[in-house]
């Protein structure tokens, strides 16, 4: 939220620096890179749109064919790759030291549903789910005699009988779920038992404070202008 | 005080022809009742009336009634019925719905939607897990298990429920001979120290031999025999309706052919 509410390099650049300063101290380095390679074909795309198409720009830097990389472009090009990847790696280091399971149990016990946490828990799950089905689907096909590797079209027409199936047997196990689910007294009213509490200690606490107070004052100072002087 | 199912008939939604027609069981405290049949005879059919999700949460159409302790399973609620009768369906793994990281938190599950105390939760999951020998695997992936695990798995979160009946359908179709073994015993043991009722639809006759009560046959929806278990598995029928006698029913017939005198008892 800092780095895309206060203007200008200094916000999304500190933001980006403790992000990854907290990434390296949190052993999750080399796990962070696929997310940055993920986020990479965006910040190229955000990087080429507004070096090259930035509106108005005058102050051209030099030419590709009938485009014109400016100045102007290229400086908002840059703040904007360095907000989005600041968020991305926010994002990825909550990802990788918060294991879903412990979110979705202390939000349970804050007070969160629990269909919603049930939906949280259980989207999540999903995609893992689904590309085992697929998987097995492929090669339940493929012992029969279907092409599904080799060039480009021949991957594409392997899709074709992937979908029927991946599709069914995912609405039937929909009903299926959903008579286990009633089974186990999901439905049952009342507030679900909650199986363990984690620390909280009162500097955590104090953090968490700090931390959204702080992001308030930020964004209330640079609606008034008071952070107009940094860079 | 029993599950009755009194003359029931059952059609699913969209369909007109029943899949039960007339049936009337009686599953009873302490008793373990046992249900053959041949594949298509209708005996996941007759799980789903006798938990009332036939046809409360699925539709479909029923005549006859389903009582459980005397209350009407038409009228109650899923998440009630679910406290008094425990079901296992066929599909094992689709019955493991919790999302939970590990075979643990999944089997309690349950308890923990019955707002149960948290120490009841923990006494009554672990219970669960002593019962099937599942203490090697409670650290593991609910979704990463075999077949067979996944199915004692979905058995051991029925059991943590602490459901006065038990519905099970098929639940040791996966299981190798040890873990058919262990789950009759569980059942068993749980219908003679517990009173739990047992409702228990099996293809393995050996089994139902060796743990029921009473055991009934159904073909084409309809239930054609019904007796004391060594009775109606001893029958000359059975292979007409699609069952496979047991071992030793076979045996004994195979020593009156050639001669051999088996004796009276079969088992």
């Amino acid at each position: 939220m800092i780095a895309f509410a206060v203007r200008g390099w200094t916000a999304p650049l500190v933001v980006l620096v403790v992000m990854l300063a907290l990434v390296v101290w949190a052993g999750v380095f080399r796990r962070y890179l696929p997310y940055l390679a993920a986020t990479a074909l965006l910040l190229v795309s955000i990087m080429l749109v507004n070096t090259f198409l930035y509106p108005d720009a005058t102050d051209v830097l030099f030419s590709v064919g009938p485009f014109n990389a400016t100045g102007t472009g290229l400086t908002a090009a840059s703040q904007a790759a360095l907000r989005v990847l600041a968020f991305a790696t926010s994002v990825a280091l909550f990802a990788l030291t918060t294991r879903t399971d412990e979110l979705v149990d202390d939000l349970e016990r804050r007070g969160l549903g629990r269909r919603a946490s049930f939906i949280i828990q259980t989207a999540i799950g999903t995609v893992p789910r689904l590309t085992e089905r697929a998987r097995e689907i492929t090669e339940s096909q493929r012992s029969r005699g279907l092409n599904t590797e080799g060039g480009l079209l021949a991957r594409v027409r392997g899709l074709v009988p992937l979908a029927g199936p991946l599709v069914l047997s995912s609405l039937t196990e929909v009903e299926q779920r959903t008579m286990a689910l009633e089974a186990r007294a999901f439905t049952a009213p009342g507030k679900r038992t909650v199986l363990r509490a984690y620390p909280d200690s009162g500097a955590q606490r104090a953090l968490r404070w700090l931390l959204f107070l702080g992001t308030i004052g930020l964004v209330a100072a640079e609606l008034a202008g008071l952070l107009a002087w940094l860079p | 005080m029993s599950i009755i199912l009194d003359d029931v008939t059952y059609a699913y939604a969209g369909t007109s022809k029943p899949v039960l027609r007339g049936v009337s069981l009686n599953i009873e405290p302490g008793k373990v009742l046992g249900v053959v049949g041949a594949n298509g005879a209708g005996k996941s059919t007759l799980c789903l009336c006798a938990v009332g999700i036939a046809p409360v949460a699925i539709g479909g159409k029923m005549s006859g009634q389903v009582t459980v302790d005397g209350t009407t399973t038409a009228g109650a609620a899923i998440h009630e019925l679910a406290q008094r009768v425990g079901v296992l369906f066929q599909e094992s793994q689709t019955q493991l719905v919790s999302g939970a990281p590990s075979v643990w938190e999944e089997i309690a599950f349950g308890p923990r939607n019955l707002s149960l105390p948290h120490d009841e939760v923990v006494t009554r999951t672990w219970a669960a897990i002593d019962a099937l020998s599942l203490v090697d695997i409670v650290e593991r992936d609910p979704h990463r298990l075999s077949g067979g695990q996944a199915q004692l798995v979905a058995l051991a979160a029925v059991l943590a429920l602490g459901p006065r009946y038990l519905v099970l359908d098929e639940p040791t179709s996966q299981l190798d001979p040890l873990g058919t073994k262990l789950v009759g015993r569980t059942l068993a043991r749980a219908a003679r120290e517990t009173g739990v009722g047992v409702l228990i639809v099996e293809h393995k006759t050996d089994l139902l031999a060796q743990h029921c009560d009473e055991v009934a046959v159904i073909s084409a929806g309809t239930i054609v025999a019904h007796g004391p278990a060594m009775e109606v598995l001893g029958s000359e029928s059975l292979p007409d309706w699609g069952v496979a006698p047991p071992a030793a029913v076979s045996l004994r017939r195979a020593a009156g052919a050639a001669g051999l005198d088996w004796g009276e008892a079969w088992t």
